[in-house]
This record gives C-alpha cells, sequence and structure tokens, in this order.
C-alpha cells in the first residue's frame, strides 16, 4: 500500500463519517460544521486526483461562502440556535427509499461502464491555461459559461432588489 | 552544490536518503519530508511572532509616548518570554454550557488557517511548494479562520462574543472582495497564479506597475485581520473584547498570536505580490540571501500596518462598510480592467516602459480619485456644516443658539 492510498483511506473515512454525522446530529450548527468537514474531504480527494485547482475552488466556493452562508442562516433564524425539536418529518422513509435507489443506480452505473484502469492520457502539470482557454473558445464552452454569467449577474440584482429599503411605501 | 546556494535542499536530500536508509518506501518517504517540512515551518512562523509581539509593543508606545516593555532583559527583550510563561501557568476556564469541543478547535483553526498561507509563500529561490493556484489558495484557506472565529463567538454562549462574530464575519467576508481584485492585478500582470511565477516575473516590481492596487491590498487586508483602524470586532466599550471574551490561557493565547502572525502574513504577501518577493542583488546565486530580502520587504509592510495601528482612530461600521463596497471595490474593479487593457497594449514594451505606462495611468486614476473624494467630503461638508468644521470636534446635534452664546462666554 503506498503513501498515497493511505491518505485516501484516511480521508474516506473521514469524509464519510462527517457526511453521516451531517444528517444524524441533532444540533444545526454542528451538522453545518460536520458538512464543512466532509466538503473539505472532497477538496482533498480533488487535491490527491492532481486537480489542484477543483480542490482550491471546491474550498472557495463550498466552505468559503456557502457553509458560512448556511452557518449565518442557521444562526440568524432559529431562536438562540437551540432548536433540538425532531430532526425527521413523518415521510423520512420516502427519502430514504429515494437514497437507496439513486446509491443503486449510481453503482449500476460505475459498474456498467467499462473504465480503463490506467490514465488514458498523461495529466498536464498546469492545466488551468487550457481550463481557462476551454471556457472563452466559441468550439469549447463559450455558451455555458456566458449564461452562467448572465444567470449569476440576474440573482445578483435579485438579492439587491429583495434586500432594497423602499422608504416610500 | 554547497551549503551556503542550497541548503534546504541539502538537509532534504539527507534526510530523504536516511529515510530510504532505514528502508521506508520511495512514497513514504516523500510523506514524512512533507511533514517535517510543515511541521519547521509552522514552529518557526509562531516562534517568530514572539519577537513580533515585543516589536509592536515598543513601536506602538513610542509612538503613544510611551516606553513600551523595558522591564524584562535588554530593551524589554524578554518581556514575551515572561508573558508566554505567565499564559501557559494560566487556567483555561470553559463557560457555562459552552460547546467544548468546538470551543477548543475555534482557535486552533484560526492560526492553522493562517500558517497554512505560509506553505505556498516561495521563501527563497526554488524552494518552496510551487503551487500552480497560489494566489487563489491564499484566499480559500482564509475561508477556515472566518470559520474559526464564528465557531469562537458561537461556542462561547455569550452574546457579545456572538455579536462580536458575526461584525467580523461581516467585516472579513466584505473586504475579502476588494483583496482578490487587487490580488488579479498581479496575477494578470504576471500571467500566473503560482507565486513562484509571480515573483520571477517582476523585472520591475509591481507596485510600480500596480501602486493603487497595492494600497487596495494593504488596506483590505488590514481590515481583514481586524487591526485598528477597522478593530471593531473587538470594539471594547461596546463588546468588551470580541469574539474571544471568554478565551483564556493558551487558548486566548492562540487567537492573540494568530492575529500577529496574520499581520506579518499580510505583508509577506503584499512584498511576493508587489514587492519582488525575493528578488534582490545576488538572491538567485545565494538563496539565503532571496530570504533575507524578502524577510525586510515584509517587515517594512508590516511596520506600516503597525504604524497605521498606532496613529489612527477607529472607524465606524457604516463608515467601513461604505469605504468597502462604495470606493474599494468599485476603484478595484476599475484597476482590474485597467491592467488587463493596457497591458494587453503593451505587449511588445520593455519592462521598464511597460511599467512607467501603468504608473502614469495609475497616477491619473489616483488623482481622479482623490479629486473625486474631495469633492465628495465638500458636499457633504455642505449638507452637514456642523458635523466636519475644520478642528472642530464633530457634534451629533446642532448645538441652539443660546446654548452656543453661553458656552462662548
Amino acid at each position: 500500500m503506498t503513501a498515497m492510498q493511505i491518505i485516501f483511506l484516511i480521508t474516506a473515512v473521514v469524509t464519510l463519517f462527517a457526511a453521516f454525522r451531517t444528517v444524524t446530529t441533532p444540533n444545526l450548527i454542528h451538522a453545518a460544521l460536520w458538512l464543512i468537514l466532509a466538503l473539505a474531504g472532497v477538496a482533498v480527494f480533488y487535491a490527491l486526483l492532481n486537480a489542484n485547482f477543483f480542490a482550491v475552488i471546491q474550498v472557495v466556493v463550498y466552505i468559503g461562502a456557502i457553509a458560512i452562508l448556511m452557518v449565518f442562516a442557521i444562526m440568524l433564524t432559529r431562536r438562540e440556535m437551540r432548536d433540538r425539536g425532531k430532526q425527521t418529518s413523518g415521510r423520512w422513509w420516502w427519502a430514504a427509499i429515494l437514497g437507496a435507489v439513486f446509491f443503486a443506480g449510481v453503482t449500476w452505473m460505475i459498474e456498467a461502464v467499462a473504465l480503463p484502469s490506467q490514465p488514458t492520457a498523461a495529466v498536464p502539470a498546469s492545466s488551468i491555461a487550457d481550463l481557462g482557454k476551454a471556457l472563452v473558445n466559441p468550439n469549447g464552452y463559450v455558451i455555458p459559461f456566458e449564461v452562467a454569467s448572465v444567470l449569476l449577474l440576474a440573482a445578483l440584482i435579485g438579492a439587491v432588489f429583495v434586500a432594497w429599503t423602499r422608504h416610500n411605501s | 552544490m554547497g551549503l551556503l546556494s542550497h541548503p534546504i535542499t541539502l538537509v532534504a536530500d539527507w534526510l530523504r536518503n536516511l529515510f530510504l536508509g532505514w528502508g521506508l518506501s520511495q512514497g513514504l518517504t516523500t510523506v514524512l519530508l512533507y511533514l517535517i517540512a510543515a511541521i519547521v515551518v509552522a514552529s518557526l512562523a509562531n516562534a517568530w511572532v514572539i519577537f513580533l509581539i515585543w516589536f509592536e509593543r515598543k513601536i506602538v508606545g513610542r509612538m503613544q509616548d510611551r516606553i513600551g516593555p523595558n522591564r524584562v532583559g535588554p530593551y524589554g527583550l524578554l518581556q514575551p518570554f515572561a508573558d508566554l510563561i505567565k499564559i501557559i501557568t494560566k487556567e483555561i476556564i470553559f463557560p457555562d454550557k459552552a460547546d467544548k469541543p468546538l470551543y477548543v478547535i475555534a482557535p486552533l483553526l484560526m492560526d492553522a488557517a493562517i500558517v497554512a498561507i505560509w506553505a505556498v509563500i516561495p521563501l527563497v529561490p526554488m524552494v518552496g511548494m510551487d503551487f500552480n493556484v497560489a494566489a487563489l489558495y491564499t484566499i480559500a484557506v482564509g475561508a477556515f479562520a472566518t470559520l474559526g472565529i464564528i465557531l469562537a463567538g458561537w461556542s462561547s454562549n455569550n452574546k457579545f462574543a456572538l455579536v462580536s462574530a458575526f461584525r467580523t464575519v461581516a467585516q472579513m467576508i466584505s473586504y475579502e472582495v476588494p483583496t482578490v481584485l487587487a490580488l488579479l492585478v498581479p496575477v494578470l500582470l504576471a500571467g500566473t497564479m503560482s507565486l513562484q511565477g509571480i515573483v520571477e516575473a517582476q523585472h520591475v516590481w509591481y507596485i510600480v506597475l500596480a501602486p493603487l492596487a497595492f494600497v487596495i491590498y494593504f488596506i483590505a487586508s488590514v481590515a481583514e485581520v481586524g487591526r485598528t483602524p477597522f478593530d471593531l470586532l473587538e470594539a471594547e466599550s461596546e463588546i468588551v473584547a470580541g469574539f474571544h471574551i471568554e478565551y483564556s490561557g493558551m487558548l486566548f493565547a492562540t487567537f492573540y498570536v494568530g492575529d500577529f502572525l496574520h499581520a506579518f502574513t499580510i505583508g509577506m504577501l503584499g512584498a511576493v505580490l508587489f514587492l519582488g518577493g525575493w528578488r534582490g542583488p545576488g538572491a538567485e546565486a545565494y538563496p539565503l540571501l532571496g530570504l533575507i530580502y524578502l524577510w525586510i520587504k515584509a517587515f517594512v509592510v508590516y511596520f506600516i500596518g503597525v504604524w497605521v495601528r498606532g496613529t489612527l482612530p477607529r472607524l465606524r461600521i457604516d463608515q467601513m462598510m461604505n469605504f468597502c463596497w462604495k470606493f474599494l471595490t468599485p476603484l478595484a474593479l476599475i484597476l482590474l480592467v485597467e491592467a488587463a487593457v493596457v497591458d494587453r497594449l503593451l505587449l511588445g514594451f520593455t519592462p521598464w516602459g511597460r511599467g512607467l505606462v501603468h504608473l502614469a495611468i495609475n497616477v491619473f486614476i489616483g488623482a481622479l480619485v482623490i479629486a473625486y473624494a474631495r469633492a465628495y467630503d465638500n458636499r457633504r461638508k455642505r449638507e452637514r456644516p456642523l458635523a466636519a468644521k475644520p478642528g472642530q470636534y464633530p457634534v451629533a446635534h446642532p448645538p441652539q443658539p443660546a446654548a452656543a452664546e453661553a458656552q462662548s462666554d
């Protein structure tokens, strides 16, 4: 077993355990923090796969923005953040069935597709430049990129509109 | 390969051969070497704070017409050690109903997030992680510092701590925007996100090419550290001491150390991004010389921070937020566009020619901004004439004429 594999196994165990605790812990803040640990674990996987850019973006977007926003939302809503009511609604078993079906589907898909055991192409040392060029290349991903930009702009304007204080009305 | 030219490589090779000699595998040896390097860098960075604490207390003391530490050792140099021994012997108190694990993790998380930045700083030529997204990484690990502060405020089970944590996070997230935008300017000029690459590209220091970006970066990072004049998070008069109000002993010391280390680290990042990092005469032949250059430059930026801290009073929260969103952020956006467009037009120029054109445009933008700020200030003075007459203490309510006469008698 190489050092890489040991790191992978440790990270996998930590990530899975954190994900499990996210849905089982009764305290909402703790759930958000376990979620952060799980997301950090995913970032480590990206780093192990030599996808440095995605590892860093994972931390910036999911931990730096989304998770902190979640913590904030929890802190600002429920009273004193000490809400320890029931965690599950009456229809939790629907979610359980859906989860099981989804997991089975993903497993079947991975089994069905013949994945190469070796990387088909050498991993480039610095792939950010290629990524950037692909994003603005007309033959590449320029349309999805622009659509995403417009969507984000619309979200931004919407957020400003919702948060705007109307002095007159 | 002599001891002077490649000391770190020499030690690393010796250790590698030692571990391989013990029969460890190649992969395990690499992991062990990384681990040792990480521990050494983290320890040295935290130990360096001992000196910084003495330095800052002394300098701020002098600026405020005090002597500063002068009892223990020559010039009070041993004062931090005395404080250290004292704080180690102190009891760590857990508040009632505090969330114990989080209460302990919070300071560690904050300190670790700052030390993590050191992993990508090119201390000397050719040594250090040459990480191709290092500039982005320095922003990413900052998220963990923010998280540490939220955790500290929340887990203390103290309203003041929680209010302070909210303030801090609002401040850190807001000021992250101009920091990132200002940081993008050197990235754009160098054409790489690797800090080593940015240093190597600085034939002319980027403070010449982008002086305004440097100023924005400096102000925004001081605000992110939460030092005066942006120290609303520990406004003693309102929220007593901020998010670390309940902390004592070594847990408090960890916050304290993290604060100083953060201040020096942003100085170091500023030096790497704008002041040429390890660049200097003879640095490529003798890498250790590069380390000294970097240290001096980082210290200069750090010193300016201490200077500002010792000089300026605290801002109000609305002033701070307005300054960030209505001034720094638009200016940083303009500078980013300027850097992109002008640099493209100057593709064939020599480094100095390119630098001077950038400098001229920056000076022009700076003059416009100052003129705009003056006009804004004058308009405000016309609207609220009593609020800010020169030499007069600002008052919230204009005094009645009779009262004013009575005062003038």
